[in-house]
């Protein structure tokens, strides 16, 4: 038996009405509110906070994979899967491997986890899947959009839903592209979009699945089908044969949007949310053709019942009331220098990951005091590398105290500045906190580790930690 | 272990005027405060057998002590430059001290000096040295603020309370050094200017922040027993400590953020030296290290002048006002001098020497004896206090 064994979403905090874009530019609002990344938030922290998600209460050490599948990678050049993997701590002999340049690559990066771990190659291999792209400004993209990741662990034993078939139709078709010069999502006419590239190639790949596996639409419990909008889904499953209100999975549009290569992936999450033993779902993505699969929900699916997912990442949100501040946010404008920067260091970031990426702490095994960074010689007792590391990324904690700082710049002033009391042996974390009205920060208030892009100096991205109220 | 009281004295002091100094170099400040301290103690400066020089911005790479060697033609004699943060101006005179108290050198001048206003940025710096991403965004002013944060909780006073509270000290300091031409700030404020500043770091307000000066200080010591040598009215060191904690007190378990070890552990070394049982009945007046407002508060409690959570009662009923029990900042403290971060323990110290001389005009605190100078470095992670007296024993 292979398939999935657990699912881990996530959704940015900040929402944006459709509203503020429509009054921007004096267009016409799609209606509803939109997910936006926040200003420290790529699509590597998004994969790795599914990531998280997805691992948590697991066993980490017999995961042998992980994938990584984006189409805004934050690199051309350099593994992000390997820092996903780093992050969420991961042992080193595992497989990774990035995904890219397709709306398919979530799917794509699903089908050949599923392959290795059908093949018995690797027992457990984590996928995650996130977007963050860019609708050029005033267009309708730059509505529907939306940032969100999502991450599926595949193993070969205790699974919640087995993988029943897969099957892709591969389609060379120019209709929604960006070239490696650019910034925002390019398409050819909307009709062409739909007609000949979405439509067309769906069908294709979904009839021929169903007809090799000999089933017909009302043999499956849910639909799930990549959509670039809010009803292009809909013509689709209606000319197939399915009915829209029972059987097909709302793509979130409305309140999320199109989260692109992630998509597929946080819907088919949504709708294990809420299945059942027994029932059968059917999942197609889309880009330059399609990928369907047909999957089965086992008994197992009661002992993840709870763990929070798509519902709960939908409704724990902040509004973001300015479209300057989604410009911001994006980098689209330029804001004022930063006069003082961190010095990057390639070599001292490599040397420091047990505690910078991975965030583990030191426990003393001759005191018990955690400290972190890890430490040689013990804060209490002063024993010398008497310490066992400790993972402090997913202990939660309280604010000790915090200051809001209006002198330390950055792209969302006021700077948040706390120290974090871990619950983890009383560790003393000094971090910064994300994803808060600063109004709201009081001592003593329940925080979580939060997975972040810091800065980019030295022309690669550095990567840390921060904290975040509880979500 | 020999007690050091008495061994070294202050024979002359120099102090440039401190502010924002746009038309002169840090070689200009070094020459102006030298010089001074030449006349004062009457010597020339081919006297000068070694140097000590504190600063902590190497604007130049690998400057070492030629920073002072240049501007002062000190040349042939040894130089050494030190850092310890903000008690680097201190920790030249420490040096020197030690020094010529073991009868290396008859005459050695200590000098501390630093030029923010080339920076291009409008305070100390955001932390950047540890890691490429440990430190970030931490600032000096979010550091402190941390501390009131903390303050505030654990004995209880609501954000109003704490902020009239540090308000009242920024007051106090402003009128003090209102008094002082040498400060960069000669004006006084009132208590309504300060609570509806700007904030800078909550709960830290503009006037809780010190400002952000250039300046230089200097002191020219002797053995204890030859200071009447140069001057009838020599100022002895009865006592020196320095205490250093952890570099990121922000990641030291069970760190409280109300009170600071370093603090108190180099003021029980000086006062142990000097012979001070009771520190608020036996110290006449203090100048100590207001970086911030909360810093004041919290030094009260350190230095023992008020019982830990209580600095408040003393804040309120004036005891470290001007005219009060312990006058502590008569010359307007880092809140009118600004922080050039060298210059400042030497500053601190001119203020005290010159106050036991009874040299002082409006700020003179009547029959002072025994002063105390105080600076606290980092973030807090390194302290030094001083204790000076104007007669031997």
């Amino acid at each position: 038996m292979f398939g999935i064994k657990s699912y881990g979403v996530y959704i940015p905090v900040f929402r944006m009405s459709r509203d503020i874009f429509s009054t921007a530019w004096g267009t016409r609002s799609i209606g509803g509110e939109r997910s936006v990344a926040n200003y420290d938030e790529d699509s590597l922290t998004m994969a790795t906070e599914a990531a998280l998600n997805c691992i948590s209460g697991l066993d980490r050490q017999g995961v042998e994979g992980l994938f990584f599948a984006s189409t805004t990678s934050p690199y051309k050049e350099k593994s992000c899967s390997s820092i996903v993997a780093t992050a969420i701590d991961l042992n080193k002999e595992i497989w990774t491997s990035d995904f890219a340049n397709s709306l398919r690559a979530g799917t794509s990066a699903f089908r050949a986890a599923i392959g290795a771990v059908k093949g018995g190659q690797e027992k457990n291999i984590m996928v995650t899947s996130a977007d963050c792209r860019l609708g050029t400004p005033r267009s309708v993209d730059e509505q529907t959009f939306g940032d969100g990741a999502a991450a599926l662990l595949l193993g070969d034993s205790d699974v919640i839903a087995t993988i029943e078939d897969m099957y892709s139709v591969s389609d060379d078709i120019t209709d929604v592209w960006r070239t490696d010069q650019d910034t925002f999502v390019r398409s050819w006419e909307d009709r062409w979009v739909l007609t000949n590239g979405y439509t067309r190639n769906m069908k294709a790949a979904v009839s021929g699945v169903m007809k090799r596996q000999g089933l017909a639409p009302k043999d499956f419990t849910k639909v799930v089908f990549y959509s670039p909008d809010a009803k292009s889904h809909l013509g689709l499953a209606k000319s197939l044969g399915f009915d829209t209100k029972t059987q097909l999975q709302d793509p979130l549009i409305t309140n999320v949007g199109n989260i692109g290569a992630a998509q597929p992936l946080l819907l088919l999450a949504f709708a294990l949310e809420e299945a059942k033993a027994g029932d059968r779902i059917l999942l197609a993505s889309y880009g330059d053709g399609c990928d369907a699969f047909i999957l089965q929900v086992t008994n197992a699916i009661e002992g993840v019942r709870g763990k929070g997912g798509v519902k709960d990442s939908i409704e724990s949100k902040m509004m973001l009331s300015t479209y300057e501040k989604y410009l911001a946010f994006r980098q689209l404008v330029s804001l004022p220098e930063e006069f003082i920067k961190l010095f990057p260091s390639a070599s001292v970031m490599w040397r420091t990951k047990k505690w910078a990426l991975s965030f583990h702490g030191g426990r003393c095994k001759t005191c018990g005091l955690v400290s972190f960074p890890i430490q040689r010689v013990c804060f209490g007792c002063q024993s010398r590398d008497a310490f066992e590391e400790v993972r402090l990324s997913d202990k939660k904690g309280k604010v000790f105290t915090y200051s809001l700082d209006n002198l330390a710049g950055g792209v969302d002033p006021p700077t948040v500045q706390t120290i974090v009391e871990s619950e983890e042996g009383g560790a003393r974390i000094y971090c910064l906190m994300t994803d808060c009205n600063p109004k709201d920060v009081k001592v003593d208030m329940p925080v979580e580790m939060t997975f972040r892009r810091f800065h980019r100096e030295g022309g690669f991205y550095n990567y840390f930690w921060k904290c975040r109220p509880a979500r | 272990m020999e007690t050091f009281r008495d061994k070294v004295a202050i024979v002359g002091m120099g102090c440039c005027k401190f502010g924002e100094n746009w038309s002169k170099s840090p070689e200009d400040m070094i020459i102006e405060a030298a010089y001074e301290a030449y006349e004062d103690a009457g010597i020339e400066p081919k006297d000068i057998q070694a140097a000590w020089l504190g600063t902590v911005s190497a604007h130049w790479i690998g400057m070492g002590g030629l920073a002072l060697a240049e501007p002062l033609k000190l040349q042939g004699i040894p130089i050494t430059r030190v850092e310890n943060w903000c008690a680097t101006g201190h920790e030249a005179l420490r040096n020197a001290s030690f020094a010529v108290a073991c009868g290396m050198y008859d005459i050695a001048i200590a000098v501390g000096f630093e030029k923010l206003k080339d920076t291009g940025f409008p305070g100390l710096g955001v932390g950047r040295g540890m890691h490429p991403v440990l430190e970030m965004r931490r600032t000096a002013p979010s550091s402190f603020a941390f501390i009131a944060t903390r303050y505030f909780h654990t004995y209880g006073l609501s954000p109003e309370d704490g902020k009239e509270t540090l308000a009242k000290i920024a007051v106090k300091n402003h009128k003090n050094g209102s008094m002082h031409p040498k400060a960069h700030f000669q004006r006084e404020i009132t208590l309504d200017q300060a609570l509806k500043a700007p904030i800078i770091a909550w709960p830290l307000g503009l006037f809780d922040c010190c400002g952000n000066s250039d300046g230089a200080a200097v002191a020219i010591i002797t053995r204890g027993d030859q200071a009447k040598k140069f001057r009838d009215d020599p100022i002895y060191i009865k006592g020196v400590g320095l205490s250093q904690n952890s570099m990121m007190p922000h990641f030291q378990p069970g760190f409280d953020w109300t009170g600071f070890d370093v603090t108190k552990n180099a003021a029980r070394q000086a006062y142990d030296q000097a012979g001070i049982k009771n520190p608020r009945k036996e110290i006449d007046l203090a100048v100590v290290h207001d970086c911030f407002t909360i810093t004041e508060l919290i030094i009260y409690e350190d230095l023992g002048f008020s019982p830990k959570g209580k600095a408040k009662e003393d804040v309120d009923a004036g005891t470290f006002a001007l005219d009060g029990e312990l006058p502590v900042n008569t010359d307007g403290g880092l809140k009118c001098f600004g922080h050039p971060v060298g210059a400042s323990g030497l500053r601190m110290s001119y203020e005290i020497y010159k106050q036991l001389q009874g040299k002082v005009d409006k700020r003179q605190i009547r029959n002072a004896e025994r002063g105390l100078a105080h600076t606290l470095g980092g973030h807090p992670s390194v302290s030094c206090v001083t204790v000076y007296g104007n007669s031997l024993g």
